[in-house]
């Protein structure tokens, strides 16, 4: 291997790695505020992906229609849960979340699919539809379970991954796609060539992370997510709904997810599945860093990049082997430090 | 001095054992109400649920207003705060967001006057602010639970055992802390094992055994009582004389 080829294997990890990491830090963001281990995550990256691609494509996605229908479902629950205690300014609130949100952004994407929009605007439209996704999916599906064990939160959570992936078909088709992207320039730096997209997924990654770091470091709401995440009872006994927290956690996971589809559908065909295989990748860097450390995450998630790139030089038919065989070592680590890990109760 | 909290009759299960029952209790506007009993005789699990942490069998009524719908959060809205046992602390996060936090609910302004209030009363906090509240001592560590829970501007505190493994000298200044509360118009009802100081700075008293009131009436009364003194303030030959 000559020093071009290792340069430019270094890069194409770092590059997949990168949006490892993204979703890696929502999946723990997820798992420590709401306990649910969020295989879905892979959805939310193909749905952003392919409602960006369709968007761009000038067609009308299913995923604009499917965010209106589960949102007034959510609504539905929000109200049936509300019966005894009609207050308006929070049936005013669920109406705007739930339906009018999903109901502005259909009417939105309506008028976009027909105009051929700046990659920009599908961008958006797109993130506003998963990140509605999300939000009524943690009403419907995750916060009436709140109480339950770790376990059933998974059971819940593959049962979500199969219907979206389902739903994923029915909306996309079997065929794959692709979309426009959104930096055209490149530059050249020795022998490596960045492409805008390359540069884009860098900057917008960097700028997320530091995005994230910010908000739970600095604003009421974020350490209000990371008390959640720290002491569920301590958390309520300030007046911090659980549900809250846990909406905020959703919101921000599907948006991840939605932006790391964005990000990487104008360099790779994404089918109605691939975002499964993705959000694999990215939970590894979550095992990694024990679905509690976000640095740690973002360190493996770029090891995973890296690892993934070098195997499918080496040996492209082991590649997906060789990058899940990587949690055997970690696991065993774990679980010799760690012997025995009771499950938290409320 | 109206009534600010009202429980009537309540039962709280753990499955089939029966861990409170029957039990009645009122906290009066301006009052410090202790509740002393041995270990294990259902006072922790009593605060808990009227917290709504547990649920809870009777009626639980503050300001008026039944309890029972009512999750922690919109009770801790009504200005019902719990300092429990185990603290509930965010051990990874310092001391000043810890207090912060406690004022989610209030405007900036009402946070940055609840920390002008707090570090009034526990000066140590200040000078610990950007400790994790993790690695704080003990006493510390109960300081800085009571000044989380007095971030929310509550109108009743409940405070449960709160001098639990702490130094003799620390637990005095927490008492000192609970009487001055008085004075600012915080209701507190205080579950405590070290009777005897509950006792001292307390309006009121109910006695606790094996889930149920056997006893209430004033502190002072109570202190006084030939069954209390032998049981819980460990000096039976002097109240039998």
């Amino acid at each position: 291997m000559n020093t071009t080829i290792l340069l430019f294997l270094l890069q194409d990890g770092i590059t997949n790695g990168a949006i490892y990491a993204l979703l890696g830090l929502a999946l723990v963001l997820v798992f420590a505020v709401t306990r649910v281990i969020l295989i879905p995550q892979g959805e939310f990256v193909t749905y952003g992906a392919l409602t960006y691609a369709s968007l761009a494509a000038g067609r009308m996605p299913g995923t604009a229609k499917l965010a209106v229908v589960i949102g007034l479902v959510a609504f539905a629950f929000d109200l049936y849960a509300m019966r005894k205690t009609l207050h308006v300014p929070r049936i005013a609130r669920a109406f705007g979340l739930n339906l009018a949100f999903p109901v502005a952004v259909l009417l939105a994407t309506m008028w976009v699919a027909d105009q051929r929009m700046p990659a920009g605007v599908s961008l958006v439209l797109s993130l506003l539809i998963v990140a509605s996704i999300g939000l009524s999916l943690y009403r419907i599906v995750f916060q009436p379970l709140a109480h339950t064990s770790v376990l059933v939160l998974l059971i819940a959570s593959v049962g979500v991954h199969l219907a979206l992936q389902g739903l994923g078909l029915l909306f996309f088709g079997a065929e794959g796609q692709r979309g426009p992207t959104l930096l055209t320039a490149s530059a050249t730096l020795g022998s490596l060539r960045f492409t805008g997209q390359g540069m884009a997924v860098y900057g917008i990654t960097i700028a997320f992370i530091v995005g994230l770091w910010l908000f739970f470091g600095l604003t009421l709401y974020g350490k209000a997510l990371r008390a959640t995440a720290v002491n569920r009872l301590g958390a309520r006994l300030v007046g911090i709904r659980t549900t809250l927290s846990g909406q905020i956690a959703f919101l921000l996971a599907s948006t991840i997810g939605a932006l790391s589809g964005i990000l990487i559908v104008p360099i790779t065909t994404l089918y109605y599945d691939t975002g499964f295989l993705i959000g694999l990748k990215g939970f590894i860097a979550a095992i990694i860093g024990g679905l509690i450390s976000y640095p740690l995450t973002a360190v493996a998630a770029l090891v995973v990049g890296i690892v993934e790139a070098f195997s499918s030089f080496y040996a492209s038919n082991f590649k997906e082997v060789i990058v899940f065989t990587l949690l055997i070592p970690v696991l065993l680590l774990r679980s010799l430090a760690a012997p025995a890990v009771e499950e938290e109760k409320d | 001095m109206s009534t600010l909290l009202e429980v009537s009759d309540a039962h709280v299960s753990y499955g089939k054992v029966e861990a409170v029952r029957s039990v009645s209790l009122t906290v009066a506007e301006n009052e410090i109400v202790t509740i002393i009993g041995a270990n294990g005789a259902g006072k922790t699990t009593l605060l808990s649920a009227i917290m709504g942490v547990f649920p809870l069998k009777g009626r639980v009524a503050f300001l008026g207003e039944d309890m029972a719908r009512l999750e922690i959060e919109d009770r801790v809205a009504r200005g019902l705060c719990l300092v429990p046992e185990h603290r509930e602390l965010f051990a990874t996060m310092n001391v000043e967001d810890n207090l912060q936090l406690g004022a989610f609910r209030m405007s900036k302004a009402h946070a940055a006057r609840g920390f002008e209030h707090v570090y009034t009363l526990f000066p140590k906090l200040k000078e610990r602010r950007k400790q994790l509240a993790g690695t704080l001592s003990g006493g510390e560590q109960q300081m800085l639970a009571m000044g989380r829970a007095l971030m929310g501007s509550p109108k009743m505190l409940m405070l449960d055992e709160p001098s639990l493994g702490l130094a003799p000298i620390i637990v005095a200044g927490i008492f000192e802390i609970v009487a001055k509360l008085r004075q600012e118009g915080v209701s507190v009802l205080l579950v405590e094992q070290n009777a005897k100081a509950a006792l001292n700075v307390a309006d009121r008293a109910y006695v606790m055994e094996l889930g149920e009131f056997v006893l209430n009436g004033k502190a002072s009364e109570i202190a006084t009582d030939p069954r209390v003194a032998a049981s819980y303030l460990g000096f039976a030959e002097a109240a039998a004389s």
